[in-house]
């Protein structure tokens, strides 16, 4: 009982491919399985501030504090865009807008060899290390 | 016998199911440290840091991109507004010892083995208004490569961080940075 013949087997692995293989192109490009608004609380953090080009300063330099080279920035449209090579790939965009008349909101997402980071914990560092370079809390938005 | 060449045990098969599992598998996981400051960033930091007593962003900024029209590299990508400039430029990564290498392995085992051919350097440069009062600029600079083989496949992918590299480029910057104030060319 404990062997398998060949049929059976590729019957198995084909099954497997089924399963595992990867999403269709509407669910790659749309990203549409993660939940927006929870991937929205996750990526943003609101900051006490209006000075706009001092906060995107502070993206940059925390960026290359975390081994990031910038590929592309923006002061108008607010947006930072960064690629960290380590062995591997990763790939951010920081952008930031006003949040009411008092704060900024600043918008993080990544994207690590080909997938998108969806885990709370790697923003958590991000915020964590760029409320350093801004002297200022990062408050969650729900 | 040929019936028990065909079949596998239930250990084979799992090591079997597992490897490709491990190969279809679309989710890689980031590490968890890969966005946490570490003890590092702060002497990298200071590694790809200058601090320039003017108060003239601009003039810091176009001497830096003179200086990376210099050093070969073409500009991509830049916002004064921010203190940014990107460049980037196409070397060759050929070694050859690497390729003599390559070429031995490949006559002793009869396969092909690339070997690396081209690389892609790119380079940041962001200035930043420092000092209390606001009245120096400092540059950090960052360089990282892509290295392709000859069967075009990406073998290295890093951040480059040897110390010589930053300090020829802030030597090179000081020089650039007297030559424009003097608007000597």
């Amino acid at each position: 009982m404990k062997h398998f013949n060949i049929t059976k087997f590729s019957v198995a692995i084909f099954i497997l491919f089924l399963i595992v293989g990867c999403a269709s192109t509407q669910k790659q490009l749309l990203d549409s399985d993660a939940s927006q608004l929870q991937l929205r609380s996750i990526q943003s953090r609101a900051f006490d501030t209006t000075d706009k080009e001092k906060t995107l300063r502070a993206i940059i330099a925390t960026l290359q504090d975390l081994g990031f080279v910038i590929d592309k920035a923006d002061a108008t449209l607010g947006s930072v865009t960064a690629t960290k090579l380590d062995r591997y790939a990763l790939r951010m965009t920081v952008t930031v807008r006003p949040r009411g008349d008092k704060q900024l909101l600043v918008r993080a997402n990544a994207q690590y060899e080909l997938t998108p980071v969806d885990d709370p914990e790697p923003y958590q560092h991000f915020f964590a290390a760029l409320q350093k370079a801004m002297f200022l809390a990062a408050h969650n938005v729900d | 016998m040929l019936l028990k060449d065909k079949s596998l045990n239930l250990k084979q098969f799992s090591l079997i199911l597992f490897s490709l599992l491990f190969l279809v598998a679309c989710h890689s996981r980031i590490p968890p440290e890969a966005l946490k400051l570490d003890s590092e960033s702060l002497q990298k930091r200071q590694l790809q840091t200058r601090v320039f007593q003017t108060n003239d962003e601009a003039k810091v900024l176009a001497a830096c991109s003179a200086l990376l029209q210099d050093l070969g590299f073409n500009i991509e990508e830049s916002e004064s507004e921010l203190g940014v400039i990107v460049g980037s430029k196409d070397r060759s990564a050929v070694s050859a010892g690497k390729v003599v290498g390559s070429l031995l392995l490949g006559v002793l085992t009869g396969v092909y083995v690339p070997w690396d051919k081209n690389q892609k350097m790119r380079t940041c440069v962001v200035t930043k208004p420092s000092g209390e009062e606001k009245k120096n600029i400092a540059v950090r600079v960052t360089f990282q490569r892509i290295v392709w083989n000859t069967q075009n496949q990406i073998t290295i992918r890093e951040g480059l961080t040897d110390p010589e590299m930053y300090k020829e480029f802030f030597d090179k910057l000081s020089k650039s940075l007297f030559l424009e104030a003097n608007e000597a060319f």
